[in-house]
């Protein structure tokens, strides 16, 4: 083969607080590595300098809020070959969603002295609503050495190996007490997506669902659970709307919480 | 049999050690009874107790200070004897082709203190799976060779215990290289020994004990019959192959189905559950890969995934592939059943489905 030309890495921001891009930087021992294999074309976080696309990969972080977003994803998608969201707003909306679930004109009122400045969309949706995704990362933010393996499968040429499965079984290889059987503690592990490697619950802290519903989440299940310890409704509602709160698994099943 | 006094139990670990064990056995954290390394009788839960029912495990005082006075917490042995995530060998590039670099067999003797009649049925059925027929895990054989067996019979049982259903407790009849019965009574605490090898009558060689009269070998068949007559669950194994396999279609299935949340704790916890999936990793310029074995389960849409899809998709078909291979296909691949009663999987299931109360709604409504 002639020699290889680095493949071209974008990332590109929408509404979001900026952490799951950092998390790139963040790779400190890996960033070295990751920078000799591919080549940062776009990433203002990091560097002023941009070069022009097409790119190889693009990493979307961010939901899309206003009407300039919505038009703006779609040249962001004309110009990627492979196009990734990052993190629990490209995937589902991110926190900002919880406006999905209320009256924005109400808040703009509120909140803005003047509020015809104001220039934004009635909900809060993930990028995959918009565009087609080729790669979906989860997380609040995303686990930086899942971000280094989605970027090494793609130079590789293999399958990112990034589980769908629950948080429990991690708790389990990791050799946590479940502290839920043990302890009572109410935890979204079972219904959340792996990819933290179980960091709350091996602290003893209930999982807070930051990376998403897991495949086939059976959330009417966990919710009955919480109901059955005490939990009242309002806190059920709001156990299932947090960073993921429009991920469809848990706004349906807070939904079903709300009278 | 004979008698080892519990003043002299620390010599039991010490005379293992010195003998280049590693001593495993059962000791408090998180609020739960887990198996890690001790290093003497203060690192055993003195005093607890566990009470177990469906989801639910909580850590109690004894009123005495029995060194075993608990059942099964949510670890099992396989921890040790094939664990959660390991490397199985590793490659380098070399030119056009690579150059494989197998890992070395970590070749730790472990001594198990206090494992369970349950638990050691448990081991036999993963020899089975493992280190029978014509594929052999080495790691597995290895380790399994060089353990030292303690087995402990039990003298009470657990809310979700049914050994005695699965006639696989409690008391330990063989494959252990010491056996212990603990008696507390009468201000005495003793602890009947038997030997159930050669490795086993050495280590009993170097530590102090003696003759058990007839008085101390009674009292140790009473509480392990007491324990035997007091089990918290009991699984009617009567045709249990024919009755699961030609009631595939049965409606509890989906009711199962409602309730679980296929987080594979169940799998996770089950000393017999023996899956487990290969990773491979490459380092960004490809030039060097590794191969991670990690335990895996039936309740993954991964597992069954093959060219085009996953082959269990729902939930219902992904417990009900759980649970007739433990109770009715296993018999088929392996002898046996593949479940001993420890309970583990209704204990820890965080929403509490019970594979007895399953047995049972299905042959009810099946009459």
């Amino acid at each position: 083969m002639a020699s290889k030309e680095k493949p071209k890495l974008a990332v590109w921001k929408f509404a979001s607080c900026d952490g799951c891009q950092l998390s790139l930087l963040d790779c400190e021992d890996e960033l070295l590595s990751v920078a000799g294999a591919i080549e940062i074309a776009n990433f203002p976080e990091a560097s002023r300098a941009v070069v022009k696309g097409p790119y190889d990969i693009s990493l979307v972080e961010g939901s899309i809020t206003t009407p300039h977003d919505a038009e703006r994803i779609h040249k962001i998608r004309r110009q990627s070959k492979f196009l990734i969201t990052i993190g629990a707003c490209a995937t589902a909306g991110g926190i900002q969603a919880l406006k999905n679930f209320k009256d924005v004109k109400e808040f703009i009122r509120l909140v803005y002295a003047n509020p015809s400045y104001i220039e934004t969309l009635n909900t809060s949706t993930p990028i995959s609503n918009h565009i087609h995704v080729d790669y979906e990362l989860h997380g609040c933010p995303v686990n930086k050495y899942q971000l280094i393996e989605i970027i090494n499968a793609f130079l590789n040429n293999r399958k990112p190996n990034i589980a769908p499965h629950s948080v429990c079984i991690d708790c389990k290889l990791k050799g946590n007490v479940c502290i839920t059987v043990a302890h009572g503690t109410a935890c979204l592990g079972p219904v959340t997506h792996t990819g933290c490697n179980a960091l709350c619950p091996s602290y003893n802290r209930g999982c807070f669902g930051c990376y998403g519903p897991k495949e086939t989440p059976n959330t009417g299940s966990l919710a009955d659970w919480m109901s059955k310890h005490g939990f009242r409704e309002e806190e059920i509602v709001r156990s299932f709307r947090g960073f993921n709160a429009f991920a469809e698994a848990f706004r349906k099943e807070s939904e079903s919480h709300e009278k | 049999m004979k008698i080892l006094i519990r003043s002299n139990f620390d010599l039991l670990l010490e005379a293992l050690r010195k003998n280049n064990y590693k001593t495993i056995g059962p000791t408090v954290r998180d609020g739960a009874i887990v198996y890690d390394e001790i290093n003497s009788t203060s690192d055993l839960p003195i005093g607890w107790t566990d009470k177990q029912d469906a989801g639910n495990y909580r850590l109690e005082k004894r009123n005495d200070d029995a060194l075993f006075g608990y059942v099964v917490g949510p670890q099992s042995w396989k921890k040790f004897l094939n664990p959660p995530v390991y490397k199985l060998w590793q490659a380098d590039k070399r030119g056009h082709n690579f150059e494989i670099i197998p890992e070395k067999i970590e070749e730790t003797k472990y001594a198990f203190i206090g494992v369970r009649p349950c638990e050691l049925n448990a081991i036999f059925i993963q020899d089975k799976v493992f280190t029978s027929g014509e594929y052999v895990n080495k790691n597995y054989k290895l380790r399994r060779d060089n353990a030292f067996i303690v087995a402990v019979n039990c003298v009470e049982s657990g809310g979700t215990c049914f050994c005695v259903s699965m006639n696989t407790g409690p008391k330990a009849e063989k494959g252990f290289d010491i056996s212990l019965t603990e008696i507390v009574k009468d201000g005495h605490h003793n602890f009947l020994i038997e030997t159930g090898s050669e490795k086993g009558e050495k280590i009993l060689s170097e530590i102090p004990h003696r003759t058990a009269v007839q008085n101390e070998i009674d009292s140790g068949n009473e509480l392990i019959n007491n324990a035997a007559a007091t089990m918290g669950r009991v699984l009617d194994t009567s045709n249990i192959k024919n009755l699961l396999l030609n009631n595939l279609d049965h409606p509890q299935w989906d009711k199962v189905a409602e309730r679980c949340l296929s987080c594979a704790n169940c799998t996770m916890v089950c000393p017999t559950c023996f899956c487990t999936t290969i990773e491979d990793t490459t380092d960004l310029t490809g030039e060097h890969a590794e191969r991670w074995q990690k335990w895996d389960s039936c309740f993954t849409i991964d597992f069954s995934y093959i060219h085009g899809g996953s082959i269990r998709n729902s939930v219902k078909s992904r417990y009900r592939q759980w649970m007739t291979h433990k109770l009715a296909t296993w018999h088929d691949q392996f002898g046996s059943s593949g479940c001993v009663g420890c309970g583990r999987c209704i204990t820890w299931c965080p929403v509490g489905i019970d594979i007895t109360e399953e047995v049972r709604a299905i042959k009810e409504s099946s009459k």
